[in-house]
């Protein structure tokens, strides 16, 4: 369209050769809007990282974690970087070697749980009625079983009791929280106006609820995955540090057992604990940062309103409701990577000055 | 209370949507000035940037909006220093607001929350920019200011949803005035109501300003309301004040094409028939304005200039009726109350088009 061309000119006549490849890189920075989230991109690296390990850690564990050594209860030192158990174990190894297990239960029991939850909360809020009270009443049940003594209970009652077993009963037992929020939220959902006109218009139910319901559930989905997966670690590490898990089976929970069981504390071994320990805590961060990453990310008004900076020559202003800020031309500072303003003519004509701020401003 | 004294002048206002290369102006080098006890009408088509002006200049604008320039200068009644708004620290705007400059928004009706009493909250105002008052003065100043609106006393403790759609509409204009301020912003206030309801609370918003002597602002699309209330209309389009005259001899003789075409999107009431023409096309891409007028791609009487330079606001020199178009003059509508409307004042009337020949203002 001619008239756009001519009205992009009277914004900016510095050419139009620039400006596409700015919208590339425009379009590029879209797709990685994510990761510039800084709370975002600081959990997805850990948990990266956390990922990375639980794939590769026992093949790049210098020892086998059940190994015996000479050196017993040693301090950190070059051969053993976390030193070593009372039984001269690799303390670095096992920690690498117990994130596979930790990470295997804490996303199997959070996924289990998360399509649980999805399916009894969304169903029962939409459909209401008979269904509705049913499911509200399965989900009341299961929020009062108190899922460790269970887990302990079965565990212990059942000879085969590995980590797929554990991450099973954690999921099973915690779905019903998540099945209760989202509920209450599609109950709100369900006579929202867009969605009386989609089933006006003809809809079927299942596709107002996949299309028209669930987009608005995604931040509650998604951080009640995250929250069950935090969940699921936890209460793997306190079932193996109770001792419930079978101990051969390494997870930093084993660790804390041993360390516990051996006195470690008593005997100044804080190698033996403090790695363990420190992993879960990173762990947590890790998915409580995604957490409030997703959350802004999922949500287009918390996305776009607030908290954003202008970068002026006197220091940032923040864009908040009831206080516009005002910059005036002058005021920006140019981004990284901007051009040049030197590459306007000299003798640009009145308009062209204007639209040179800008561009600097750009 | 002399009209014609300055309150709230508005110079070079640029308002802008983003920051960087997504920015969208969407009022551009905006210059208006308001009067004292004087009902200012802004009209235009959606987008045209009526309520943007509006929030821009009061520094209401949500992200991702900013004022990129220009100043809103005002002169404090009592003859003191005048200021720049858009300088203010976040600080003294708060004083600011509402004790000088009050706004109804658009659906204001819904601004009152649910679970309070009608009372509760207008009291609420009171007790924070007004500490000193005792319990008693409130609830008298409630009452007197809930009668100022015509609402009776005992709708006082009322629940917002016990009140019609009118009657919240009218707490919230009164609300407005519960600190006297100077100025008051209505964007587009009596959209959600029936013409009825339109025109009674008008009427008694007329009234009030001449018995309180504050001045308005009243933003609308709807142009014959403007007609009949406004002492002055600034009409816009594409972000800018295409034209700014005394309402009623913006109804006898527009000037701008795009007036024109407003004023024939409607019917008049009484006087002689004429044809409802209507506007072609649609409001323009912000962010991709039509070169020069940002009207001339819709403009029946576009010409050369039109398409290569932005006409500028001025006061035209061809006395108005004899322009290019036939007189108006004939339809009686009562413009204003004020007999003397716009005289006296520096500028009567600009306009920004080619077909006119103008001298700065």
């Amino acid at each position: 369209m001619a008239a756009s061309t001519t009205g992009l000119a009277a914004i900016g006549p510095a050419g139009t050769a620039p400006d596409v490849t700015l919208a590339e890189s425009d379009e590029r920075r879209r797709r990685f809007r994510f990761i510039q989230n800084p709370k975002a991109a600081t959990g997805t690296v850990i948990l990266g990282i956390y990922v990375i390990f639980a794939i590769i850690g026992p093949w790049i564990a210098p020892y086998d974690p059940t190994q015996r050594g000479n050196a017993l209860v040693a301090a950190p030192s070059a051969k053993h970087w976390f030193g070593t158990t009372h039984l001269g174990q690799d303390i670095f190894s096992q920690v690498l070697v117990g994130t596979r297990g930790v990470l295997y239960v804490g996303f199997l029991a959070g996924a289990i749980a998360t399509v649980l939850s999805v399916l009894v909360g969304v169903t029962a809020g939409y459909l209401g009625g008979l269904a509705d009270e049913g499911m509200s009443a399965l989900s009341n049940v299961f929020l009062v079983i108190p899922a460790l003594p269970l887990i302990v209970i079965i565990t212990s009652a059942l000879p085969g009791a590995n980590e797929t077993l554990i991450a099973l009963l954690i999921g099973l037992t915690s779905w019903a929280w998540g099945a209760r929020i989202l509920r209450a939220q599609t109950l709100s959902l369900r006579r929202r106006d867009y969605v009386e006109a989609a089933r006006a218009s003809g809809e079927k139910s299942w596709r107002i609820i996949l299309f028209e319901i669930m987009p608005n559930l995604t931040a509650v989905i998604a951080s009640g995955f995250v929250g069950t997966v935090i969940f699921a670690v936890m209460s793997e590490i306190t079932l193996a540090f109770v001792g419930v898990s079978d101990v051969s089976e390494w997870n930093w929970g084993t660790i804390l057992y041993w360390a516990q069981s051996q006195q470690a504390l008593d005997q100044h071994a804080w190698w033996w604990f403090v790695p363990a320990g420190l992993a879960v805590a990173l762990l947590g961060t890790s998915l409580a940062l995604l957490n409030f990453g997703i959350d802004e990310f999922v949500n287009p008004r918390l996305r776009d309103s607030g908290g954003q900076k202008i970068r002026t020559v006197s220091g940032a202003v923040r864009m908040r409701v009831g206080f516009t800020p005002v910059v005036r031309p002058g005021d920006l500072r140019p981004p990284r990577g901007a051009r040049v303003p030197a590459q306007q003519p000299v003798d640009a004509p009145a308009a062209a000055t204007i639209t040179f701020d800008k561009e600097g401003a750009r | 209370m002399t009209v014609g004294a300055p309150v709230l002048s508005i110079r070079n206002l640029d308002v802008d949507y983003g920051i960087g290369r997504h920015a969208v102006r969407a009022v551009r080098d905006v210059s208006l000035t308001l009067h004292r006890g004087e009902v200012l009408g802004l009209a235009g088509e959606s987008g045209s940037g009526k309520s943007t002006l509006a929030y821009g200049m009061t520094r209401l604008l949500a992200p991702p909006g900013v004022v990129r320039g220009g100043e809103v200068i005002f002169h404090p009644p009592g003859g003191g220093e005048p200021y720049d708004v858009l300088s203010l620290s976040d600080g003294q705007l708060r004083e600011f607001r509402w004790a000088q400059t009050s706004i109804v928004f658009q659906g204001a009706m819904n601004s009152l929350n649910p679970v309070h009493r009608v009372v509760t909250q207008m009291v609420d105002v009171l007790k924070a920019h007004e500490p000193k008052m005792t319990a008693r003065a409130r609830l008298d100043r409630v009452r007197e200011l809930l009668s100022l609106v015509g609402i009776s006393e005992d709708r006082m403790d009322s629940y917002p949803h016990q009140l019609s759609g009118g009657m919240r509409q009218r707490v919230m204009i009164a609300m407005a005035l519960a600190l006297e301020p100077h100025v008051v912003i209505m964007d587009e206030p009596t959209t959600a109501l029936d013409v009825v309801m339109q025109r009674q609370i008008l009427r008694e918003l007329i009234d009030l300003r001449e018995r309180l002597g504050f001045s308005v602002m009243f933003i609308t699309h709807d142009l014959s309301l403007l007609v009949e209330f406004s002492d002055r209309i600034a009409i816009m389009y594409g972000g800018r004040i295409v034209e700014e005259a005394p309402a009623g001899a913006l109804y006898k003789d527009s000037l701008h094409p795009y007036s024109d075409g407003l004023l024939h999107s409607f019917p008049a009431l009484r006087g002689a028939r004429r044809e409802l023409s209507g506007i072609p096309g649609s409001p323009p891409d912000l962010r991709a304005m039509p070169t020069g007028c940002a009207f001339h791609p819709r403009c029946p009487m576009a010409f050369d200039p039109c398409a290569k330079r932005v006409p500028v606001l001025g006061v035209p020199m061809v006395p108005p009726g004899g322009a290019s178009r036939p007189s108006l003059a004939d339809v009686a509508v009562v413009p204003a109350q004020r007999g003397g409307t716009g005289s006296g004042q520096p500028r009567a009337r600009t306009v920004a088009c080619w077909l006119h020949e103008t001298r700065p203002a």
